[in-house]
C-alpha cells in the first residue's frame, strides 16, 4: 500500500508541475502581458516601466522559477486589478467553491447510485425507464439552461429560493442542484452497468448458493465490488465540477473560485487567473490521487500493485 | 457432523425439466431427469458439454438463471419438498443442508472479502453462533482440506490463493453447515492436472468421513471407477443409462455409454484423469421440440424405429442385468450380444 501510494504521489507532483508550466505560459499565450496591462493606446515608456515592474523582461525560465518558487510558498503575486496579494483572495474564496462542490457532488450521489442500483437490480422496468430518462435529459441539457429552468420556478415563479449571493444555506440549493445534476447521468450509468456486470458474476452466485438473503448478497457481495469504480469516477467528476462551477457561480453570484475566475478574465487580471487554474488543477490531481486510493483501499488486489 | 453414519434418501429427483427461451425458440436442457441419492453414497453423473449436467445441479440448488423455468414431479431433499418451496424457505436450506462446488473456483469467491469472512458467513448465516465459533470451525475445516497454515490463510484475500487452494476454500466453504448433500460441478477441469486427482479424492474422503451424499459431475472416468456408487450418463437432456458403478462399467447397455467407455471398459484398470472416449459427431441443438433417441444420429446400431417415439428408459432385466439398471434404447439387448464395432470410437 505504502508503494502504491508513493507511486500514485510521483505521478501526481508530475501532473501538478506539467499543469504550472502550462499555467505559467498563459501569460504568453494571451499576447504582451505588460500592453495588456497597461491597457491599449498606453505610451511605450509605460510599457517598458511596467515590463520591468513585473520582471517580464527577465529571460522566460527565470521567470517562471521565480514564480514557480513563490506558488510554492503561497505568493501568487499581486492581483493587477484588486491591489492586494492573489493568494489572500483566492484562500478566501476557495472553501465558497469547495463547499458548492462537495453539496453538487453530494446531490448527484444521492440521486445516481440508488437511482442506477435500482436500475441495475430490475433492468427494463419503470424504475430503469424513469433512470434512464433523468440521464438523458440531464446530458442533452446544458447546465446552464438547467440552472436558468431552476432559477425561473423555484426562484422567480415559486419564489422558494433566493436567486443570488452565497451568505446563506438557501443560496446554495440551487446552484448544487444545477452543477451535480450534470455529473449525475455518468455516476448513474456506471453504478447501473457496474452492479449489472457484478450481478451475473460467479460469486455472486456463490452467496447465494451459501443461503444468503437477496438484500446481503446486494449489499454485502455486490455494492461493494461495484462501487469501486464509481469512486474514482466521483472524485474526477468532482474535479470536473470545480471547472464547471464557473458558468454556475457567475449564473448565481457566488463569491467562490468560478465567479472570481470570470472576474478576473474580463478585468484581464493574469496572476488571478494563473492562481485559480493552478489552484484548481492541484485540487484535481489531488482528487485523482484520492481516488486511487480509495480504490486501492476497497479492492484488495490492487493494493499490492 | 464428523463420523455419524445415517442412512436413508438424502436426494429424490423425479422428471425434472429446464427450459430456457433463447432467440431461436425453447432449449430443453433438461427433459425429464430422474435419480436418488442416499447419505453415504456418490453419485457420477456423466456426459459430453452441453448434455445440461450443470443446469440439472443449478436447478436442484434453485440457481437456474432468472429466465429458465423449471419443473418436477418431486424434488426433495431430507424428504422435504423444494419443488414448491417458496424462496425464503429454499434460502434457508441452501448453504445449510446442500451445498454445491462450482466449476470455476477463480471467480467463485468474493475478490472484496478475505477467506475467513466469506466461510464464517456461511455458518453465520444458519446458525445461531458468533464470529468466534464460526472462525473456529472455518480453521478447522480449511486444515481439514489440507490448505496449509489455514490460519494465515483465514486473513487472506482470494486473489492471494492458487485456482487448487480456492476450489479447496470452496469444498470448506459447502462443509460449513455440515450439509445432507453436496453437488460438485467438474470441480477441477478449471484446475492443473497434477491436482485433479487430489482434489476428487479429498472430495470422495470428506464424503466418507462426513457421510453426505455426494452428486459428482465429471470426466474423469477413472475418479467415477473408484470412487461413485453409482453413475447416471446424460445425453442432451436426458439421463439414457443409470445404475450401481459396477454395472454401468461392466455392462454398459446404450451405445453412448459404451461409446463414452469404450477405453477403459474395465473399473480397477483405468488410468487417472483418463478422458472421455470421442465420439463422432455432435450432441444435437436441444431448441424446440424432439422425437425419437436423441443419440440416433450419431448412433452406429440405428434403426428405423429409433426415430419414430419417445424411448422409455427401462431395465436391463432381460439382458442379466440388475432392477436398478435403466437403459434409454430400444436396442440394448440385441446390442448388448455384439461387439462395439471399432468406427464407433476414435479415442
Ligand atoms: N444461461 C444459459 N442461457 C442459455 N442457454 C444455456 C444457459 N446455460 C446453459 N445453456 C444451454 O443449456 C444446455 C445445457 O447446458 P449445461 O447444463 O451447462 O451443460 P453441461 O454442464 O452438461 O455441459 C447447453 O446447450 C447450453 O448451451
Ligand atoms: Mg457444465
Amino acid at each position: 500500500m505504502l508503494a502504491f501510494t508513493l507511486k500514485r504521489l510521483g505521478v501526481a507532483l508530475l501532473v501538478a508541475l506539467t499543469v504550472s508550466l502550462i499555467t505559467f505560459s498563459m501569460i504568453y499565450v494571451s499576447g504582451d502581458p505588460a500592453i495588456a496591462i497597461a491597457g491599449e493606446g498606453a505610451r511605450a515608456q509605460d510599457i517598458e516601466a511596467i515590463r520591468k515592474f513585473y520582471g517580464f523582461d527577465r529571460p522566460i525560465i527565470e521567470q517562471y522559477f521565480n514564480w514557480l518558487i513563490g506558488a510554492l510558498q503561497g505568493d501568487f503575486g499581486r492581483s493587477y486589478t484588486l491591489r492586494q496579494p492573489v493568494a489572500g483572495v483566492i484562500f478566501a474564496r476557495l472553501p465558497v467553491t469547495m463547499l458548492l462542490g462537495a453539496l453538487a457532488i453530494a446531490f448527484a450521489l444521492v440521486l445516481a447510485i440508488p437511482l442506477g442500483v435500482l436500475a441495475a437490480v430490475r433492468p427494463n422496468s419503470l424504475v430503469d425507464r424513469f433512470a434512464l430518462t433523468v440521464a438523458v435529459v440531464g446530458q442533452a441539457m446544458p447546465s446552464f439552461w438547467f440552472a436558468l429552468t431552476l432559477v425561473l420556478w423555484l426562484g422567480v415563479h415559486w419564489r422558494l429560493l433566493p436567486i443570488t449571493g452565497s451568505d446563506r444555506w438557501q443560496n446554495f440549493v440551487m446552484p448544487a442542484i444545477a452543477l451535480g445534476y450534470y455529473v449525475t447521468p455518468a455516476i448513474m450509468r456506471l453504478t447501473r452497468a457496474g452492479v449489472l456486470e457484478v450481478l451475473s458474476s460467479d460469486y455472486i452466485r456463490t452467496a447465494r448458493a451459501k443461503g444468503l438473503r437477496p438484500m446481503a448478497v446486494l449489499f454485502k457481495h455486490a455494492l461493494r465490488n461495484a462501487i469501486i469504480p464509481v469512486v474514482s469516477l466521483s472524485a474526477v467528476q468532482f474535479g470536473f465540477m470545480l471547472g464547471g462551477s464557473i458558468v454556475i457561480e457567475t449564473i448565481f453570484q457566488i463569491n467562490g473560485l468560478g465567479y472570481l475566475a470570470w472576474e478576473s478574465i474580463q478585468r484581464k487580471d493574469l496572476p488571478t487567473m494563473q492562481a485559480i487554474v493552478l489552484t484548481l488543477s492541484v485540487i484535481y490531481v489531488l482528487l485523482t490521487l484520492l481516488g486511487d486510493l480509495l480504490n486501492a483501499f476497497l479492492d484488495p488486489r490492487l493494493r499490492v500493485a | 457432523m464428523p463420523g455419524v453414519a445415517m442412512s436413508g434418501r438424502v436426494l429424490t429427483v423425479e422428471d425434472l425439466r429446464v427450459t430456457l427461451p433463447v432467440p431461436a425458440g425453447t432449449l430443453h436442457a433438461v427433459q425429464g431427469v430422474s435419480f436418488h441419492v442416499d447419505r453415504g453414497e456418490t453419485l457420477c453423473i456423466v456426459g459430453e458439454s452441453g448434455c445440461g449436467k450443470t443446469l440439472t445441479a443449478l436447478a436442484v440448488m434453485d440457481l437456474l438463471p432468472s429466465r429458465a423455468r423449471r419443473t418436477a414431479a418431486r424434488l426433495e431433499l431430507e424428504g422435504q419438498s423444494l419443488a414448491g418451496a417458496g424462496e425464503r424457505a429454499i434460502a434457508d436450506i441452501r448453504g445449510n443442508r446442500m451445498a454445491m462446488i462450482f466449476q470455476e473456483p477463480m471467480t467463485s469467491l468474493n475478490p472484496a472479502y478475505t477467506i475467513g469472512n466469506q466461510l464464517e458467513e456461511a455458518l453465520l448465516r444458519h446458525r445461531r453462533v458468533g464470529r468466534k465459533q464460526a472462525r473456529e470451525r472455518a480453521l478447522y475445516l480449511l486444515d481439514r482440506v489440507g490448505i496449509p497454515s489455514a490460519a494465515r490463510r483465514l486473513n487472506q484475500y482470494p486473489h492471494q490463493l492458487s485456482g487448487g487452494l480456492r476450489q479447496r476454500v470452496m469444498i470448506a466453504m459447502a462443509l460449513m453447515c455440515g450439509p445432507a448433500l453436496i453437488l460438485a460441478d467438474e470441480p477441477t477441469t478449471a484446475l492443473d492436472v497434477t491436482i485433479q486427482a487430489q482434489i476428487l479424492h479429498l472430495l470422495a474422503e470428506l464424503q466418507r468421513e462426513f457421510a453426505m451424499g455426494l452428486v459428482l459431475i465429471t470426466h474423469d472416468l477413472g475418479i467415477v471407477a473408484r470412487i461413485a456408487t453409482r453413475v447416471a450418463v446424460m445425453y442432451a437432456g436426458q439421463v439414457v443409462e443409470t445404475g450401481t458403478a459396477q454395472a454401468i462399467f461392466s455392462a454398459p447397455a446404450h451405445p453412448y455409454t459404451r461409446g463414452l467407455l469404450a477405453c477403459i471398459p474395465v473399473p480397477g484398470k483405468t488410468r487417472r484423469g483418463d478422458r472421455l472416449g470421442t465420439i463422432p459427431g455432435m450432441v444435437p441443438s436441444l431448441i424446440g421440440e424432439m422425437r425419437g433417441c436423441r443419440f440416433a444420429g450419431r448412433c452406429p446400431y440405428v434403426a428405423g424405429a429409433c426415430r419414430e417415439s419417445e424411448v422409455p428408459l427401462e431395465t436391463g432385466l432381460e439382458t442379466g442385468g440388475e432392477q436398478d439398471h435403466l437403459v434409454r434404447c430400444i436396442r440394448h439387448a440385441e446390442i448388448a450380444g455384439l461387439a462395439a464395432p471399432s468406427e464407433a470410437v476414435v479415442s
